[in-house]
């Protein structure tokens, strides 16, 4: 049991219910977070493909392109967290 | 032999996947946020065991701390938006007709497969396939930084580099639009406990924020985890009314919004106007160029974030919405 095993599972089965979250969600706030869920999971195994047995040193380039997902998810969340707050307002002004 | 950190490790997964689970199946939105900055800090914990500290550095501060900010004050609208018509409105649940069982099984076992297709995969995939560490390792002294993952990034892969800060921009741009002309949540009312936090940390993050910039040439660290952690002050300073957008700042605003991408892309410039390719930067002068491009592309990132927090542009408190633009 090496870590990169572990933590690649982990990956995989963080991804999974991250899919059925983004599919099967009543709400549109659920559906994000599982959305990000999904791309924590796909962080976690490109980490676990840039992992090398301890004396050897990891590789780099996989972490330059989780670091560039990461602050890519969070711009795409921001824009789908205004979406929402706007759709909100329209839906209880329209009702009103 | 069993060595304990491999105890450690399994646990710590099980963690992370039960915290995922929870975070989706807990009916309260307040708990799910909560659950997921968690579930988000355990994964930063998870990459350092890999060897990551980069990225972790970059999940906890950007992943989970400014999406965790972002989640919560989208909640905090949705709940002011709505009111408490009934308990539907006020935990913030679209309220939509269920979806038969059936669908979510269906949808459930196809992700199922998915997932089983994946692991196989996984398995079966090579242990220690080719990767680009040895390349790396090889090119690091052309670089003009010491640390592997900023040589990559703002060197051998600027360009991604650039392409993100133009997404962030975007992301801004794109938020201002959205809520244009929308009426405004009151904040949160702070209390004394809070004033005074905010006073005792404030200096605290910035000296953290500007430490993690400099030593990313040399240790882990870097321009992403710094100018989040930059951007916790603005954060701080919008929640304490320390600080209140006004209208005429908009032009500031949107100068430093584009004053990272903007200086990335004139360096890469000159250094293509001197018969070189962009980034290619010269030798002598690469530390000072990629710090120099850090130190500008920190502050963008950090009024960035703080805006893409605080959401609507700031405009004049009256009724109609914006009277200029």
């Amino acid at each position: 049991m090496t870590p990169d095993l572990i933590y690649g599972l982990t990956g995989i089965a963080v991804f999974g219910i991250g899919l059925v979250g983004a599919l099967c969600a009543q709400d549109r706030l659920r559906r994000v977070l599982a959305l990000k869920l999904c791309s924590v999971g796909a962080g976690f195994l490109l980490v676990v493909g840039a992992w090398r047995e301890p004396p050897a040193t990891t590789d780099p380039v996989p972490h330059a392109l989780v670091i560039t997902g990461i602050v890519v998810m969070v711009s795409a969340t921001a824009v789908a967290l205004a979406l929402i707050r706007r759709l909100q307002t329209l839906e209880t002004t329209d009702e009103h | 032999m069993t060595d304990p950190l491999v105890i450690f490790d399994m646990l710590l997964a099980l963690a992370i996947v039960a915290l995922a689970a929870a975070s989706l199946s807990v009916r309260d939105l307040f708990s799910m946020i909560v659950l997921f900055i968690i579930f988000g800090l355990l994964s930063a914990l998870a990459w350092v065991r890999l060897s990551a500290p980069d990225v972790a550095l970059a999940e906890a501060a950007i992943g989970t701390g400014v999406t965790g900010a972002l989640l919560l004050k989208t909640l905090h609208h949705l709940r002011y938006v709505s009111g408490t018509l009934n308990q539907q409105t006020a935990l913030g649940v679209t309220p939509v007709a269920p979806v038969p069982m059936g669908i979510i099984l269906a949808n459930a076992g196809f992700c199922g497969l998915i997932t089983l297709g994946l692991v196989v995969a996984f398995l079966g995939a090579p242990a220690t396939g080719p990767g680009f560490d040895a390349l790396v390792v090889e090119a690091m002294p052309q670089s003009g930084v010491e640390q592997p993952v900023t040589g990559v990034l703002l060197n051998f892969r600027a360009y991604d580099t650039l392409m993100e800060v133009v997404v962030l921009l975007a992301a801004v741009v794109a938020v201002w639009q959205i809520e244009r002309g929308l009426s405004e949540a009151p904040a949160p009312v702070m209390g004394e406990v809070w004033q005074g936090f905010a006073r005792l940390a404030l200096p605290a993050i910035v000296v953290v924020g500007t430490y993690l910039l400099w030593v990313g040439a040399e240790a882990s660290g870097g321009a992403f985890q710094g100018g989040a952690v930059l951007a916790a002050v603005g954060l701080l300073l919008l929640l304490t009314r320390a600080y209140v957008p006004q209208p005429a700042h908009r032009g500031i605003a949107r100068g430093a919004f584009v004053l990272g991408t903007a200086a990335f892309a004139l360096v890469a410039l000159l250094v293509a106007s001197g018969g070189r390719v962009a980034f290619e930067y010269p030798l002598e002068h690469a530390k000072t160029l990629i710090l120099l491009i850090e130190g500008v592309v920190t502050l963008s990132i950090a009024v960035t974030l703080a805006a893409l927090f605080h959401g609507r542009e700031p405009v004049a408190l009256i009724e109609g919405g914006p009277n200029d633009t």
